[in-house]
């Protein structure tokens, strides 16, 4: 089984969100940047594939150099190769496209996608992917085992889950659950040491256009101050909720 | 050439967020200058939704589509938009939508911006606010595709009631068996109980609980406010309450009238994950917790003390107030 991992480059959970430019640009100055969660998830799967199942797992971005050290680390955590493709992602639809040349190129049986990555939360590369190759596709990916070509999943819905089974090719946009927390992979000394000798292939981007573009950005409005409420004294609560805040 | 609206249903009637879908998608055609279509799947009940401005509605019943199913549900709102020349389609923010969202904009090469929380900016050119970095941003998006799909986030827009008479049109979109590519062989589902995705109030509990055993108060609480509940990743990672309830950055994001935080600090991925929540209240022992700088009401207390006797008012008021 050959198994692509679509990662993203994304500033850390922590990170302060500035804008910068007149507000045109996302400020990236003093940001730390990670492997997007969702796709951290999907990595670990993978590493369970390659042990357990004999996958080979590659990684693939699309980004600049400055991108690197994350697709790096990825390499540290376990996959085989990488590739970059070498472009600004302009948006989800020319991610996509980037991505879709990369899978028919390499003739992948699954593909892993984080159900969305926490900058642009856009949540639709897997999807848009799939349908631009004529994949499988299951989206908010909690649990998956494949067998042979067929492939048994669980997904989230709004209020509890459902199992699903399909067959490869397959693309997943996966997010927690995948695999446990606990189980996610942190980059040992050794691992560190081998990414360094490990395959990172630079490709340039195929033609393709954005749809959206992103004009201006903005901030939330800061908190107006809280109105603390006595502890011995919930009737205010109550009160408030349901008089001023009309909530309740 | 009007504007195309996915009101989905669950049992034969409209979920609770087509009314806002509808709503939305009345406004823009307003700004457009034209009417507003709805799709409808094996509902049995289409014409409610005149009730939002919604005067024409494609109405589409067949067995092959009783279970959902992303890609086959997405060929019929392309086959949809192509029978009505839409050019703008919208979509709430539920799981199944952002399911099928992103295969629509592939089938129709369009421009898909989700997360949309307010009117369009201006239609000619087409810019729509969303939120960004997990609710720590806005941008203004311009879509320059011919062909415009929105998500809208949930309880951002609301419900704005504008009666019209829905003209139903029944519709038998084309269904290959070739769309059915995955096959789902089981769903479960919480029966009567408030989910996050849909619940107007949210109760969600932190570490401060101190363990498993006592989630009874919180579930107690959401009882009396007919409120869903939730819990921060440190919960869900300890395993104390299922994945599905984790709200936050990387769990599932939540946008009620009213969340209620209780033994919850406050970490900013939390409070990213929750910040689209109109009114937000912490309770909290520590004085110090950083949830207390983004909320609305704050009670400093002990939740062991707090929280039952905030059920025991709460039940007080409810009785008199019906």
């Amino acid at each position: 089984m050959k198994i692509l991992v679509c990662i993203s480059n994304v500033p850390d959970t922590t990170s302060k969100i500035n804008f910068t430019e007149n507000n045109t640009k996302f400020d990236t100055n003093g940001v730390q940047f990670v492997i997007n969660p969702n796709d951290e998830f999907g990595l670990t799967r993978a590493m369970w594939f390659k042990e357990k199942q004999g996958a080979t797992v590659h990684v693939a971005s699309v980004g600049g150099p400055a991108t690197e050290p994350t697709i790096r680390k990825a390499l540290a955590i376990g996959a085989d190769e990488a590739i970059r493709v070498n472009a600004e992602p302009l948006d989800g639809f020319f991610v996509a496209e980037q991505l879709a040349a990369v899978i028919k190129d390499g003739a992948y049986d699954l593909v892993i996608a984080g159900r969305e990555s926490i900058d642009y939360n856009g949540g639709m590369v897997p999807g848009i992917l799939a349908t631009l190759l004529g994949m499988n596709f299951i989206n908010t990916c909690i649990s998956l085992e494949i067998d042979g070509d067929k492939a048994t999943a669980v997904r989230e819905i709004d209020g509890g889950k459902e199992t699903l089974t399909t067959t490869l090719p397959l693309i997943i946009g996966g997010q927690k659950g995948l695999v446990a927390e606990s189980d996610l992979k942190i980059p040992n000394m050794r691992g560190i040491m081998m990414a360094r000798q490990k395959k990172l292939n630079v490709i340039e981007p195929v033609e393709a256009n954005s749809n959206t573009e992103d004009v201006t950005f903005d901030k939330p409005a800061a908190k107006g101050s809280i109105k603390m409420v006595d502890p011995d004294n919930l009737d205010e609560l109550i009160d408030l909720l349901h008089n001023e805040a009309k909530v309740i | 050439m009007s504007v195309l609206v996915y009101t989905e249903s669950e049992n034969g009637k409209f979920k609770k967020n087509a009314s806002e879908v509808a709503s939305y998608a009345y406004e823009v055609a307003q700004q457009m200058g034209t009417t507003a279509t709805a799709v409808a799947i094996n509902n049995g009940n289409t014409e409610t939704i005149g009730d939002y401005g919604i005067s024409k509605v494609l109405n589409i019943t067949d067995d092959k589509l009783k279970t959902f199913n992303a890609q086959a549900y997405a060929n019929v709102l392309k086959q949809a938009a192509e029978k009505e020349g839409a050019k703008v389609i919208i979509l709430s923010s539920s799981t199944d939508a952002k399911y099928l969202a992103p295969m629509l904009t592939a089938l129709l090469k369009g421009g898909y911006v989700p997360n949309v929380v307010a009117a369009p900016d201006s239609t000619s050119p087409f810019k729509v606010k969303r939120t960004v970095f997990s609710n720590k941003g806005f941008a203004h998006t311009e879509i320059k595709s011919d062909i415009k799909i929105i998500g809208v986030s949930n309880n951002s827009f609301g419900s704005v009631e504008n009666k019209t008479t829905a003209q139903v049109e029944e519709f038998s979109p084309s269904l290959s068996d070739n769309l059915f590519g995955t096959t789902s062989v089981e769903i479960d589902k919480v029966v009567g109980k408030a989910t996050i995705a849909d619940a107007d109030i949210v109760v969600s509990g932190g570490r401060g609980l101190k363990g498993p055993e006592n989630w009874g108060m919180i579930e107690e609480l959401a009882e009396v406010l007919g409120a869903a509940t939730a819990c921060s990743k440190p919960v869900s990672d300890l395993g104390w309450r299922p994945h599905g309830e984790h709200v936050g950055q990387t769990g599932k994001p939540v946008a009620t009238n009213l969340y209620i935080a209780i033994g919850i600090s406050g970490a900013i991925q939390h409070l990213a994950g929750v910040s689209a929540s109109k009114v937000k209240v912490v309770i909290n022992s520590d004085p110090e917790a950083p949830f207390f700088k983004a909320a609305d009401y704050g009670v400093v207390g002990d939740a062991f003390e707090v929280v039952p006797q905030l059920i025991e008012k709460l039940k007080e008021f409810k009785a008199q107030s019906t």
